[in-house]
């Protein structure tokens, strides 16, 4: 094999590890209460210009930007959670799927205002260069991105299957009533749900922006790779979300090598839609 | 749904015959719509377009005598209608053609635009033009470059950039005097969007290389929102072209220039057609990882208290600071003909301005590009426009290196990035 084609593979994989990392509140918003998050792209978006803003401010990297961005997005997540998700839960679906869109579309233009349209990016080394393994690239914030996504992932996982909370959140997610019945407010419950979720997006928001470009409409690009990740996974499965990362950006890297890049959303597209032929609920997903 | 839209577009039609004819030339304001993408993907363009034609309004609006022979400067409004105010209707194209297509409609028949600019992408004012061709509206494009724009017989349609078919032989030139100087230019990569304007610029440079003997090794097409270009640049590494030609939106241009440096690949030479390299947005981000990169223009600020150098000033006003950049003057330049042919044709009655446009004549100091004057042929190219290539050399700033009778410094090779 040559050393391109490892090179691709290891760039397959640490672009898939980000696309999980900013894919795993979707999924989790999606296990706790059966709702689409349809401004998650934009929530991702928020994330980066926190870590902008932080180091703008501060002169201080994602060590800093991304707690901070985690903290300010989970305050955003209850806040939506309040302010909008609980009335619209007891609406219609299509309620639910315009108001998350709604959302989106305020968080976008807000920034537009804000920020204006201009592109920005954090500075190149801000997370360290590049390590050269054998002739292999390895950047040191997408490695970063990378390694925090696997941990990410078994963090929530460990929550929703190890802990008193997290049994807590199931519960809540199979029935409310007989949860509330058990003396669990479902209430509660769910804004914890979207204070992590959103969290954990702000989190992979900043880390993004190590290495991505960081404009008002960025959301619009990366909220699609979400859901296909999320479906391909299955929906509310964490370590689903993980794997089907892994596996997009892997297929994306070598069939854009391989073929040539504007064939490459083709093969991952008809690939996706092969599998949810024989396997709906996609890969760790429950019918 | 098609069915609904046929019926919306017939409609309007119906009601804009049935209207038509009513705009008087007692109007006080002039009104011109200018489409752009002012959100989506490419809004870092549009926004700075939509500050370009600001300041073209606010010079044809008032007076400024100080801004030399650019027509229209001198008194306040359009002397040709009696003094008449100018005013833009700005419309989002949201980067979609289809959208692009619907505000061009409501421009039309709601707002009675007497004329449109715009649309930046060459995909949109593909099909925003369409529109004011069917109308019976004139159009005027200062900026997209995409060849088959003017190869569609339309009477309505007049752009005054230069185009595809002039930057690939500005290229060819530039490449043919780097190699009497015993630069390798032999292996040619283009590496492009796939919209329109990245498909065309692509095929037409490729032609022209090919009519000159000159041949492309490799050419890689990719979509212009793409989260990732890791494998084109691995591409691009395993080949190793001795020229690497990009011709790219905004987006795409910061992913290259920082996946390029991740990977650690700089090609000898590295060439840049204008649009997402000339976006301020994408000098500012990563400007300092693509030192030496060479790029096309028709602009150049000039010394200070020449009129670009003023125009400049006022435009950086309205744009948080950042220069004119060549598209953004290019659309400029486009809005400042239009006011023309319509000061000119001493009215606002579409065919009238038509006629004028047909009939311009601006020479090189009427303009604030450097072609060599606007006057446009049948198809309504302008045959003028003209330019020349520039390289990132000083930090943040461009520096024209070739032609040799146009250059400030000499071409630096091989490529710095870094």
């Amino acid at each position: 094999m040559s050393s391109i084609l490892v090179q691709v593979i290891v760039g397959g994989l640490l672009l898939g590890a980000v696309y999980a990392l900013f894919s795993s509140g979707l999924t989790l918003i999606w296990g706790m209460m059966n709702i689409v998050n349809f401004a998650h792209g934009d929530f991702v978006m928020l994330g980066m210009y926190v870590a902008f803003v932080v180091w703008t401010l501060l002169g201080v990297g994602p060590f800093v930007g991304a707690p901070v961005a985690a903290l300010v997005l989970a305050t955003l997540g209850v806040i939506v959670y309040f302010g909008l998700i609980r009335s619209v839960m007891k609406g219609p679906m299509l309620a639910q799927i315009l108001g998350t869109f709604g959302l989106a579309l305020l968080l976008r233009y807000s920034v537009f205002w804000g920020f204006g349209a201009n592109f920005m990016t954090l500075p190149e080394n801000l997370v360290g260069g590049t390590y050269d393994v054998l002739g292999i690239k390895l950047q040191a914030s997408r490695l970063l991105a990378g390694i925090v996504a696997l941990l990410v992932t078994l963090g929530l996982h460990l929550l929703l299957t190890r802990t008193s909370l997290g049994s807590k959140m199931l519960a809540v997610a199979e029935d409310a009533t007989a949860a509330q019945l058990m003396g669990i407010r479902p209430d509660s419950m769910q804004a914890i749900a979207w204070a992590i979720a959103a969290g954990a997006t702000g989190l992979a928001g900043a880390l993004i922006a190590t290495f991505f470009y960081i404009a008002p409409t960025v959301g619009e690009t990366l909220g699609i790779v979400a859901f296909v990740t999320v479906s391909l996974g299955g929906f509310g499965s964490v370590p689903g979300a993980l794997a089907a990362g892994l596996l997009i950006g892997v297929i994306e890297s070598v069939s854009a090598y391989w073929i040539g890049a504007v064939y490459k959303d083709i093969v991952v597209y008809s690939l996706f839609l092969c599998f949810l032929w024989f396997r709906p609920q996609g890969l760790m997903g429950k019918m | 749904m098609r069915l609904k839209h046929i019926v919306g577009l017939l409609s309007a039609a119906a009601m804009s015959i049935a209207l038509a004819g009513v705009a008087s030339a007692q109007d006080k304001t002039v009104k011109i719509g200018g489409i752009y993408p002012l959100s989506g993907n490419a809004a870092s363009a549009g926004v700075h377009g939509k500050a370009a034609l600001e300041t073209a309004v606010d010079i044809i609006n008032n007076a400024h005598p100080e801004l030399g022979n650019l027509p229209l400067a001198k008194n306040a409004g359009l002397a040709g209608l009696g003094g008449a105010k100018v005013e833009i209707v700005f419309a989002d194209n949201q980067g979609s053609p289809a959208v692009g297509q619907n505000q061009a409609l409501r421009l039309i028949t709601e707002e009675k635009v007497v004329a449109l600019s715009g649309a930046y992408q060459s995909g949109i004012t593909l099909t925003t033009s369409a529109i004011s061709e069917k109308y019976g509206i004139p159009f005027v494009n200062g900026e997209s470059v995409a060849a088959n724009l003017t190869e569609r017989g339309f009477k309505w349609f007049f752009r005054v950039t230069p185009v595809a078919a002039d930057f690939a032989k500005i290229y060819l030139d530039f490449l043919r005097d780097m190699k009497a100087g015993g630069t390798k230019t032999d292996n040619v990569a283009i590496v492009h969007e796939n919209t329109e304007y990245g498909t065309s610029v692509a095929s037409v440079i490729a032609s022209v290389f090919k009519e000159n003997g000159l041949t492309i090794g490799l050419d890689i097409p990719y979509a212009a929102n793409t989260t990732d270009v890791q494998s084109q640049v691995l591409q691009l590494k395993d080949k190793k072209p001795d020229v690497v030609i990009m011709v790219s939106y905004t987006s795409d241009a910061i992913l290259y220039a920082k996946t390029m440096q991740a990977l650690d690949y700089k090609p000898p030479m590295l060439i840049a057609d204008n649009s997402g390299f000339s976006d301020p947005s994408t000098i500012k981000a990563v400007g300092k990882q693509i030192q030496g990169l060479f790029n096309r223009s028709s602009f150049a600020i000039g010394p200070p208290g020449s009129p670009t150098f003023l125009i400049n000033e006022m435009y950086k006003k309205r744009s948080g600071g950042d220069d004119l950049d060549d598209t953004s003057a290019r659309q400029m330049q486009g809005f400042f003909v239009l006011c023309d042919a319509i000061d000119r044709a001493g009215s606002t009655d579409p065919a009238k301005i038509q006629a004028a446009l047909k009939a311009t004549d601006l020479k090189p100091d009427q303009l604030i590009m450097g072609y060599k004057g606007v006057k446009f042929d049948d198809k309504g190219q302008n045959i003028l426009a003209a330019g020349l290539v520039i390289q990132l050399q000083d930090g943040e700033n461009y520096v024209p290196v070739w032609p040799k009778q146009l250059a400030k410094s000499a071409p630096a090779l091989p490529y710095k990035g870094w």
